[in-house]
């Protein structure tokens, strides 16, 4: 369906014509209303908040029902997102009603990390219908939408300011869902103060960019009324659901020593013109902004992201199958790209080792040549003893021989000598 | 995703039922919708197929009640083709506050040749350029016009022969009923009688339902009244339709018809012919409906086929069939990655144990060589050793045999020196 409200009746190369008696397409609104209620209507709203602040009980003044909600304690270590669906009819018109409640906001010590888990809720409804939207074969038509169409930002009743919590959390809100800020507990406030406590919240709001949800003025029937509540924003409101009689009425409201602050009553909080430009005026325009406006803006951010563009770098569109195509490339690419990583990491390595090993091996040779060396040279040393000994063993047996010879012949003479 | 987030995932999807104690206003939701598409205006396309001269231009200006085709614009039948060409003519009309722009797109030269082969293919390009326009611009990063150009419905014109549908018409539905919402209609019904017209419904309802064919069904409703009127609808397709440019009398009154020397053919009376509920149907009950089945069932076909083609290039055919799909082509290529990661790990694995293997007998090659020449070495020294030994051995027997030698030679010697002296002395007169 088209994402953005386009005129199509701009530029068009068509003609006017007139009718020349009732055709009947007059009817065509009719024909959408019908489909609508046929299928009934989906509404997600986001209560942020700290803990006691009045979330649960506005809630259940806004639709006139008791939701169950456990009172929460204040000594929650995080922030808990607790959604919760309720299937309402009012005039045989159906509403999916799901109320996200922020549990444990506020209360702890460090609240740096508060706005995460609001972050993160919003985003993952997001994702799942942009999952959903992306599938081969989807059901968008009856597709359970859990986006968040409107967050209700608590504001507490200081009197003097924002705390750094709410802008902090609302600066970080604003660009992924329509934010209405109210001031809760108003029957705390006298008129004055609230008048200057109103005008303090919208400047703070504007001087750090806070972009909250403006009422829409572009159609004419409903321009006049959105116009004159946005003037009257943060609303003040004031929950109840225990019913008080004033004069000879029961209606809503808060019963004190010093008098009845009533719910409905317009002089007393804003709690009417909350509902006004909630439910009845504008509700409608809250879900179209979420699609047109936030939704896509994820959607283009994730796309992005993930690499994919409009036009190549010629300018020219890309047509899906080429997006495809090309994103499925570079995907198949990488792939590769990471086997062939993996597999030169393993041939270096093998190499590295073998050279390791080598190395070594060499090591062990040169060592063994040293003492085969050193072995040659004992061996050397023992064959020169050797020789020495036989030398010396030749020089004694001649020496001996010659001793015999001559000892031999020495006789001779001795008895040659006694004969003389 | 934090994981500081509570889900109480039961309570999406399946509401509790809560009653309302008061009056909330959610039931003007209808109202700010019905106001929104007003201020939003609506986009309506229909084509109109069928053979020259049926009364397809006739009955487009009855239907809308304005000269769409007129002298200046003349209708496809007036403009002699020798293919099969698709034209577009966008018209604004409004009423009653209610803007509809309407694109009427004519197929001009269709079944008009000898040939009539393929004379469709033509207007099922057309109708899948549009489709394949939506899915690009609905695919678009930047998606910020999206004219919806998708023909919502198509008219098919039925030749009024009283004995059957030609084998043109049954080729031709049978190509188109699932790309776009097929009507067929019976045209020029006035040269039918009531008795032939009931024959020919009959005969061409029997045939459609022999070929198979879809045509555009009339959704079921939870009113009662409605599926009555829807069944009386039913049991009178297909229509057989007049239509006419001209107003005549006819009973003292001004009605479009068509005048006969026998009487005038009502275009609007129900007893003359089917256009009230034609009339009625496409514009005044059913055009939103032709338009959701259109985006809901026509488109996304067309867009299911279209994203498998895409995706499975490339994968295993066989795994494709058995589970297509409801995943997107990128989860799909994220399923590709993961069993990437995991064939990668199982490849790293694998390596890893192929060179440990390796190593191990490399290094204890190694070890066994390294023992080996200590072994030798071993074996090396020992020999010496034991040579050494026997030298030292050998050495000391010598030197003892050599000092003993050497000792008996002296003892000797003194001897022959001590007998010597002796004899010198004697000689010496030493001898009395």
């Amino acid at each position: 369906m088209a994402a953005t409200d386009v005129d199509v009746f701009s530029n068009e190369g068509k003609r006017n014509l007139s009718l020349g008696g009732h055709v009947g397409f007059d009817s065509l609104p009719d024909q959408l209303v019908s489909k609508s209620v046929t299928q009934g209507f989906c509404f997600n709203i986001l209560c942020v908040g700290e803990t006691g602040i009045g979330k649960s009980t506005l809630m259940n003044t806004l639709f006139n029902t008791m939701f169950e909600n456990e009172e929460a304690s204040h000594y929650q270590n995080g922030v808990y997102l607790r959604p919760r669906t309720y299937d309402l009819v009012e005039s045989n018109v159906q509403l999916k009603l799901t109320i996200v409640d922020t549990v444990g906001f506020g209360d702890q010590i460090n609240k740096e990390d508060s706005y995460k888990p609001i972050v993160d809720y919003i985003d993952t409804q997001f994702e799942n219908y942009l999952q959903e939207e992306l599938k081969i074969k989807r059901s968008l038509f009856n597709y359970h939408d859990t986006r968040i169409h409107i967050c209700l930002y608590f504001i507490a009743p200081t009197g003097h300011s924002l705390k750094s919590l709410d802008l902090v959390t609302m600066k970080k809100l604003d660009s992924k869902v329509n934010i209405i800020p109210i001031i809760a507990k108003a029957d705390t406030i006298s008129k004055s103060e609230l008048h200057k406590f109103k005008i303090k919240i919208m400047s703070e709001l504007v001087s750090n960019g806070v972009q909250i949800y403006q009422f829409p003025t572009d159609d004419e029937t409903v321009s006049e009324i959105n116009a004159s509540m946005n003037a009257h924003l943060p609303f003040a409101v004031v929950g109840s659901v225990e019913e008080v009689k004033v004069g000879n009425k029961t209606v809503r409201a808060r019963q004190y020593p010093w008098g009845v602050v009533q719910v409905e009553n317009e002089s007393h909080c804003d709690f009417v013109k909350l509902r006004e430009m909630l439910i009845r005026v504008n509700m409608e325009d809250l879900r179209e902004q979420t699609h047109a406006r936030h939704y896509e803006l994820y959607r283009r951010c994730k796309l992005e992201e993930m690499g994919f563009k409009d036009t190549d770098p010629d300018s020219q569109p890309f047509s899906l199958q080429e997006t495809y195509e090309a994103k499925r490339k570079e995907f198949l690419g990488d792939l590769q790209r990471k086997e062939e990583e993996m597999r030169q990491m393993f041939v270096n390595k093998v190499k590295e080792t073998e050279a390791e090993l080598k190395e070594k091996e060499r090591e062990l040779h040169d060592k063994f040549e040293q003492l085969k060396r050193m072995h040659q040279e004992e061996k050397r040393k023992v064959e020169e003893k050797r020789r020495d000994l036989e030398e010396e063993m030749n020089a004694f047996n001649r020496k001996k021989v010659a001793a015999e010879t001559l000892s031999l012949s020495q006789p001779l003479k001795k008895d040659k000598d006694k004969k003389n | 995703m934090s994981d500081n987030i509570l889900f109480q995932l039961q309570s999406h999807g399946k509401g509790q039922q809560k009653n309302l104690e008061g009056y909330v206003g959610f039931a003007s939701l209808p109202n700010q919708v019905y106001r929104k598409s007003v201020k939003r205006g609506f986009e309506f396309t229909l084509m109109v197929v069928g053979e020259s001269g049926l009364g397809k231009s006739t009955l487009i200006n009855s239907l809308f009640l304005t000269d769409l085709y007129s002298a200046e614009y003349p209708g496809p039948s007036h403009r002699i083709k020798k293919t099969v060409q698709v034209e577009q003519s966008k018209v604004l009309i409004k009423e009653g506050g209610v803007q509809l722009l309407l694109t009427i797109v004519d197929t001009p030269g269709f079944g008009d040749a000898v040939d009539n082969s393929n004379c469709w293919q033509p207007i099922i390009d057309h109708i899948d350029s549009k489709f394949e326009d939506y899915l690009n611009s609905e695919s678009r990063v930047n998606r910020r016009q999206m004219p919806d150009s998708r023909i919502h419905c198509c008219l098919y014109f039925i030749a009024p022969s009283g004995h059957g549908l030609k084998p043109l018409d049954i080729e031709f539905m049978k190509r188109l009923h699932e790309k776009v919402n097929v009507i067929p209609l019976i045209a020029k019904a006035d040269t039918l009688t009531p008795e032939e017209c009931q024959q020919f419904k009959k005969q061409i309802m029997r045939e459609i339902q022999e070929h198979k064919i879809k045509i555009y069904e009339f959704p079921e409703t939870d009113d009662e009244e409605e599926n009555r009127l829807v069944k009386k609808i039913k049991d009178k397709l297909p229509l057989a339709v007049v239509g006419s440019n001209t107003i005549t009398e006819a009973n003292g009154k001004r009605v479009r018809g068509r005048q006969y020397p026998w009487g005038v053919a009502e275009v609007e009376n129900s007893d003359h012919c089917d256009f009230t509920i034609l009339r009625d149907m496409l514009i005044r009950t059913h055009m939103q409906d032709l338009k959701d089945v259109t985006n809901n069932v026509h488109y996304e076909n067309y867009r299911s086929r279209k994203l498998a083609a895409v995706t499975y290039n490339g994968v295993d055919n066989n795994r494709a069939k058995g589970q297509l799909s409801t995943k997107s082509p990128l989860a799909q290529m994220e399923e590709e990655r993961r069993e990437h990661v995991s064939k990668m790990k199982k490849m790293e694995m694998e390596m890893e144990q192929v060179f440990e293997m390796k190593v191990k007998e490399k290094v204890q090659k190694l070890k066994d060589s390294e023992a080996e020449l200590q072994r030798r070495h071993e074996q090396m020294k020992k020999n010496l050793e034991a040579q050494h030994r026997e030298l030292e051995e050998k050495r000391r027997v010598f030197e003892d045999e050599r000092a003993n030698w050497e000792a008996m030679q002296r003892q000797e010697q003194q001897k022959m020196e001590a007998s010597r002296t002796l004899e010198k002395n004697k000689k010496k007169g030493k001898i009395f």
